[in-house]
């Protein structure tokens, strides 16, 4: 598991790349109310604003960690948004990336390091 | 958050776990551990208590509670002198070209009128009456008393428990009542939309009331971000958001405020400021309306959406002015601006959320129905 300063998960099977929050940032969110999520095939930039998330409190973004081809969205969690604060590092991921070029994962941090990140 | 101010509450907060958050000058909670969701729903089905110390209490004194009334008629376009004793009501400080400088709770507590005013203008309210009222009528800041509200329908039963006596006021009675040896002053009322009560009472006291509120089974800290929401499904205006100086009541849909002695036919009709400009708006003349706002599907959109009358765009017709989640309704809800011509309940419109206009409705307000004690 890789961490972004994007308080995003990064989980690399083979070619896919699974992103979610992490429970810090749920925690920092609240209550999450709305996602919305980038289509299925569509192709992203590293850094392309791909997800909105809603909490009580406000809105923010998710962005995309590396470029790649979105391959799949976790429709769970755009019926329950309850599901982000609930299970964050696990059942409530948000997407699936088909990444080509894998180099920028090694910029990112790993547990211990976001854990020294988020103090 | 050194430089904020805190109140008789604030070590109370911390050890409950708040998150705290600079608001008008003071560090208060935001939330506790339980969150703004379950906050707001347990405030809606037993009882939240509220710190409101921040806001701004004062009494005015006179040679008679006439005599507070009459002066303080030059501020307000309420009728004052016609307050029973006992009773509280809610009104507006206007300015000269009828906008809202502030919304204000005021008591007539026997020999004197009893204030309450928002934490972001007491200031200005204080200087704007003790301008106006003085040397006759004698401003005085109370700075010696915390505020707390306890909302919800478990209130009641929680409150009679330490404060026997409560149960039988009704909706915006106030009273004095006695309490581990100190002065309550309490007025059932709120701005939750919730039965409940309002309650000032000595700073060296208030730790302790909180606590035993507390220890109600029923009785849960809510925090600022669940005030929000909860006032919003109300239908209740902001001050600084879904009312300001540049908003006139009429338009705000505050008229039911004003009553009929202060109208123009009214036997102290006018002499407040900006009351002509107020006036032009009666008889459907605003030019805008504040409305309720129900956008479709579940993205919240909050204040500063701009609204069209299509979906195409064009000029816009208005502006959210507080918009969000309402947990009890389910779903987004939001208040906000609109020409006249757009104001009728059930219009069609539209909001501009990322790029995209996504059709809102105007609603019925409050979106949950209040649940007084009259």
């Amino acid at each position: 598991m890789k961490y972004t300063e994007e308080h995003e998960w990064l989980q690399v099977e083979g070619e896919i790349v699974t992103v979610g929050i992490t429970a810090h940032a749920a925690e920092q969110l609240g209550d999450v109310v709305f996602v919305e999520l980038p289509e299925v095939g569509s192709e992203v930039t590293k850094d392309d604003e791909i997800v909105v998330i809603e909490s009580v409190k406000a809105a923010s973004d998710i962005l995309a960690p590396l470029d790649g081809e979105v391959v799949e969205v976790n429709e769970a969690i755009v019926d329950e948004p309850n599901k982000v604060n609930d299970d964050p590092e696990g059942e409530a991921w948000f997407f699936k990336l088909k990444v080509s070029d894998m180099s920028p994962m090694d910029d990112y941090m790993d547990a211990a390091g976001y854990k020294d990140f988020i103090g | 958050m050194s430089d904020l101010k805190t109140t008789p509450l604030t070590e109370l907060h911390e050890s409950l776990g708040a998150k705290m958050v600079p608001f008008a000058g003071y560090a208060m909670p935001v939330q506790y551990p339980l969150g703004i969701m379950k906050e707001h729903i347990h405030t809606r089905e037993k009882a939240g208590l509220f710190d409101v110390s921040h806001m701004g209490q004062v009494i005015l004194r006179g040679d008679s509670f006439e005599a507070v009334a009459k002066a303080f008629e030059k501020l307000v376009p309420m009728d004052v002198l016609g307050l029973s004793e006992g009773r509280q009501r809610y009104g507006l400080f206007t300015n000269d070209a009828g906008g809202i400088e502030d919304d204000l709770m005021f008591a007539n507590r026997g020999d004197h009128l009893f204030v309450v005013v928002n934490a972001a203008c007491k200031e200005a309210d204080i200087a704007r009456m003790t301008a106006a009222l003085e040397p006759e009528i004698k401003v005085e800041p109370v700075t010696d008393r915390a505020l707390v509200a306890l909302q919800g329908p478990a209130a009641e039963a929680a409150l009679e428990a330490l404060v026997p006596g409560v149960a039988a006021m009704k909706f915006m009675d106030v009273a004095t009542f006695e309490y581990a040896g100190a002065e309550l002053w309490i007025s059932r009322s709120g701005y939750t939309g919730e039965d409940g009560y309002e309650i000032s009472v000595p700073n060296a006291v208030a730790e302790n009331l909180a606590k035993s509120l507390l220890e109600h089974p029923d009785v849960e800290a809510i925090g600022l971000g669940a005030r929000d929401s909860l006032r919003l499904e109300g239908g209740l205006c902001l001050y600084g958001h879904d009312i300001d100086t540049e908003t006139r009541p009429f338009e705000a849909t505050l008229g039911w405020a004003i009553q009929k002695v202060r109208r123009p036919d009214g036997a102290r009709g006018g002499g407040f400021p900006g009351a002509d400009a107020i006036f032009a708006d009666l008889g459907g003349n605003a030019p805008r309306k504040r409305v309720g706002l129900k956008p479709e599907g579940r993205a919240p959109m909050r204040e500063g959406v701009v609204l069209y009358a299509s979906s195409e765009g064009g000029a816009p017709i208005g502006t959210i002015t507080s918009g969000g989640f309402g947990p009890t309704v389910g779903g987004p809800v939001a208040m906000g601006y609109v020409t006249a011509e757009h104001a009728a309940i059930d219009t069609q419109i539209f909001g501009e959320l990322r790029g995209k206009r996504v059709p809102v409705t105007v609603a019925k307000l409050p979106f949950v129905a209040a649940n007084f004690k009259r």
